[in-house]
This record gives structure tokens, sequence and C-alpha cells, in this order.
């Protein structure tokens, strides 16, 4: 490990055990990173599907999306950035439900989850599976804001945080994996923040 | 630039970086040159990872756009905004000098680049024209500045970056709150009539800045009649 001249660091007690390597604690900020124009959406016409190598593809309107078990997250984000947002609370519905209904086929292993914007990330299937995911719509008991993904992003906490895409439209199963957006532009195909799975090749 | 120079996706490795200069730009914001063991293979608009390391093992890493164009050179800027309790960009803004060794890591970012061979808007706010400059020094370079037109936004005059270079008949500098003796444009926000125009309408537009910044000028630029598709942003969120 080199050392840096001078750097001395924040000096400030044991590093937070929620912190990933190479993560900061932002505190109560929330960064907002994307990459294109935040959309308008309209709740009125706002759907959200679940397709691709399923039994039955499924499209849900914002009612009918409300109207499902709600389900909450309390724990900590990490963007890949650096900056990790700790102990903060996402409520919306488990993505378990959303995927039981559509039925995924043997085959399927792979989602891409597609926003409203054309934005796409890949992940495997096991890691949006099994409580490990959500379509949220409220942060900190607030509506969530467009800026942040509202009306509804989907949320993956336990990677790297360009895997919650914003502006949620669907999940396509798949397969095979295949790079989304932000992958086919360097980023890692899976973003495991404890192993740093920042990069391409990392 | 040829457009057979594809930069590699991969950032890579951690490379130890020489501080060869460090210049300020503002009295909050300085430019560090940087000698990489390698030449770099940067974009215009991408960014590297600088990582520092404490003698007890503490580190802390930050992204900083490169200013400069590429130029096939070993050598880098970066620009570096001194941030209120920013650990990293304190450091290398109050204590880096000439000699001293940086990590760093990158080039990094495939989306917000130009190739320095199409029509392109530049729109910048604050310390959000840096990823900007390389692309404006990029088509100076290669005598294509007929391809770009750039809007900055500054505070005051004291607050723009690259102040004696942004200058040309490419460029158009707004400030916002103060401004220079005898300057024709009132201080205020940016507004249509401070887009290039026309515009052309097949150009793609970076929008780089504060987050209020980018979508107060990417609706300016939809206004204008850009489609969202040709709109890219990259916005400098409060991360420190």
């Amino acid at each position: 490990m080199a050392f840096t001249r001078g750097f001395k660091g924040r000096g400030g007690g044991p590093r937070d055990p929620r912190l990933p390597p190479g993560q900061y604690d932002v505190g109560a900020e929330w960064p907002i990173l994307s990459a294109e124009v935040t959309p308008s959406l309209p709740l009125a016409s706002w759907t959200f599907s679940v397709d691709g190598l399923v039994e039955r593809p499924v499209t849900w309107t914002w009612d009918e999306m409300q109207a499902l078990p709600g389900s909450t997250y309390d724990g900590d984000i990490h963007c890949v950035t650096s900056w990790s947002k700790l102990g903060t609370a996402f409520s919306g519905v488990s993505v378990d439900p959303l995927l039981a209904a559509a039925g995924p086929l043997p085959s399927a292993s792979y989602v891409m989850a597609w926003s409203h914007t054309g934005y796409s990330t890949n992940l495997p299937l096991e890691d949006v599976a099994d409580g490990k995911s959500w379509i949220a719509w409220e942060h900190e008991g607030q509506p969530l804001t467009a800026e942040h993904g509202g009306p509804a992003r989907l949320l993956v906490p336990h990677l790297y945080f360009w895997k919650s895409a914003k502006w949620i439209a669907r999940l396509e199963l798949m397969d095979h994996d295949e790079p989304g957006f932000w992958e086919q532009n360097g980023y890692h195909d899976h973003g495991d923040p404890w192993l740093e799975q920042r990069f391409q090749g990392d | 630039m040829t457009d057979s120079a594809e930069a590699p996706l991969a950032p890579g490795a951690w490379q130890s970086a020489t501080v060869i200069d460090v210049r300020p730009e503002t009295a909050n914001a300085k430019t560090l040159r940087l000698r990489l063991p390698r030449p770099s293979q940067h974009l215009a608009g991408q960014h590297y990872l600088v990582r520092l390391t404490a003698p007890d093992g503490y580190s802390a890493s930050r992204s900083y756009s490169v200013a400069s164009a590429p130029d096939g050179t070993d050598a880098i800027e970066l620009t570096v905004e001194r941030l209120e309790d920013g650990e990293v960009s304190s450091f290398l803004d109050d204590e880096l000098a000439p000699g001293d060794e940086l990590e760093v890591r990158g080039p990094i970012g495939g989306w917000f680049v130009w190739r320095g061979d199409a029509p392109a808007v530049l729109v910048g706010g604050g310390s959000g024209v840096v990823p900007l400059m390389a692309m404006l020094r990029l088509a100076r370079r290669t005598g294509r500045s007929d391809l770009v037109r750039m809007v900055v936004s500054a505070r005051s005059p004291d607050q723009l970056y690259y102040a004696h270079e942004i200058p040309g008949p490419e460029t158009a500098v707004v400030y916002t709150r103060e401004i220079p003796p005898s300057w024709p444009r009132p201080p205020g926000r940016l507004e249509l009539k401070d887009l290039p125009h026309p515009l052309d309408p097949h150009a793609t537009a970076y929008v780089c800045g504060s987050s209020g910044f980018a979508e107060a000028a990417a609706a300016l630029l939809q206004e204008a009649g850009m489609a969202v598709e040709q709109i890219r942003i990259e916005r400098f969120g409060p991360t420190r």
C-alpha cells in the first residue's frame, strides 16, 4: 500500500463496519447521479412489467402496485462513486410476488432492468429474488422524488446503486447475461460493493 | 484525434502518478498536472479516481474529471474544487505539492465522452466546466472548433475556471451574480437566449454541473428543440 505524503485521514476512531471497502459515509445527504434528463412520469399512465422468459408477462398499473402487500427496506445503500448512505428506509413492494405472478421459466437466470428513459442494468436473477430487491416508491416515508427515480425505482441495496434503476419500467428475464447501460460503459456486470466490483475487470 | 483510438473501457489497476504542477484556477479550485507511468488513453469527458492513503491504512478516493485534451502524452490535468469538509479535495488543494506521488485509476466512463468528430453543445455550470474543457481543448487542438459550441455559467468573474483560455468565437460566458465592468449581459441565471443559436439539430449536448443546474440547462435545451436522447448529463452532487 502506497501512503500519500501528508495525508492523515480523518483520524476519527474506528471505521463504521457497515461501510464496504473504499466507501465513505455521506451522512444525511443523498447525492443525485444520473446520465439523462429526469423524466416526468404521470401516475395515471405509469406501468411496471415483468416479461421475457416467464410463463405469462404481467403489467401492473400504479394503483395495482399500491394494492400489493407493502414491504420496507431499512439499511444501507452504496454508490460506486464511493459514497454510502447508512440506515435509510425505502418502502414499496418486494420483487418476489411480482416475479411469482409472472412465473419465471426454468431457463430464466438473468434480468435486464429497464427504465422508462431507456436506461438498463443487468443482474443475475438470484440477486433480485428471495427478499433481496424491491420496487420502491417511498424514501423515509415520503414519495420518492423524480430526481431520485420517482415515482418508483428498483432497489437492490446489496449491490452498487447504479443497479437500482431509477424510473423502473420493467424486468426482462433472460437466459444469459448481457451488459446494460453503465456495464457497456465500463462498469462491472455484478457490482458487489463488499468485493469492490466497480469496473469491468475488478 | 482519429476515430480509431478506441479507449479501453476497463480502467485497469491503480497506478502511481507524479505531481508535476499545481496551479490555482480560482480561490477554491486548483488544477493538478500529473505524470502517469504510461501515456493516458483518456477521451474528452472521462474522469480518474484519486486515492489517498494515511499511515494507519485509512484511504479515501474520489473521482475528478480530466480537464486536459487527449494528446497522447503521459501528462493529464485534473481540476479539483475544494469542498467544505471535503477530506480528499481539501488535501489535494491545500497539501499536495509538485514531486508528490498520487495513486490514480482510470480513465473511467464511456458515456459522457466526446470523440472530437461530431457536433457538440457544451453547457457547464461552475466546476461542471472541467470535463467540457477537455472537449473544447480537443476541438481547438485538432482544428475542429467548428464542431463545438460552449456556454459556461459562473457566479462571478473570479469564479470562472480557465478564464483566460475559454473566450473565443465558439464560447460564451454567463455570470449569475457579478459581472465584469462593461459586460453586456446583466447577471442572472442561464436562459434560453444564452444558448447557441441556431442549435445544430444533430448535435449532442453535454451538460455538467450541480443537479439543479443540470436540470435547468436540460430543460432549456429541450425548449430550444433538442430531444432528450441528444442530451447527456453529468451531475456534480454534493459528494465530498
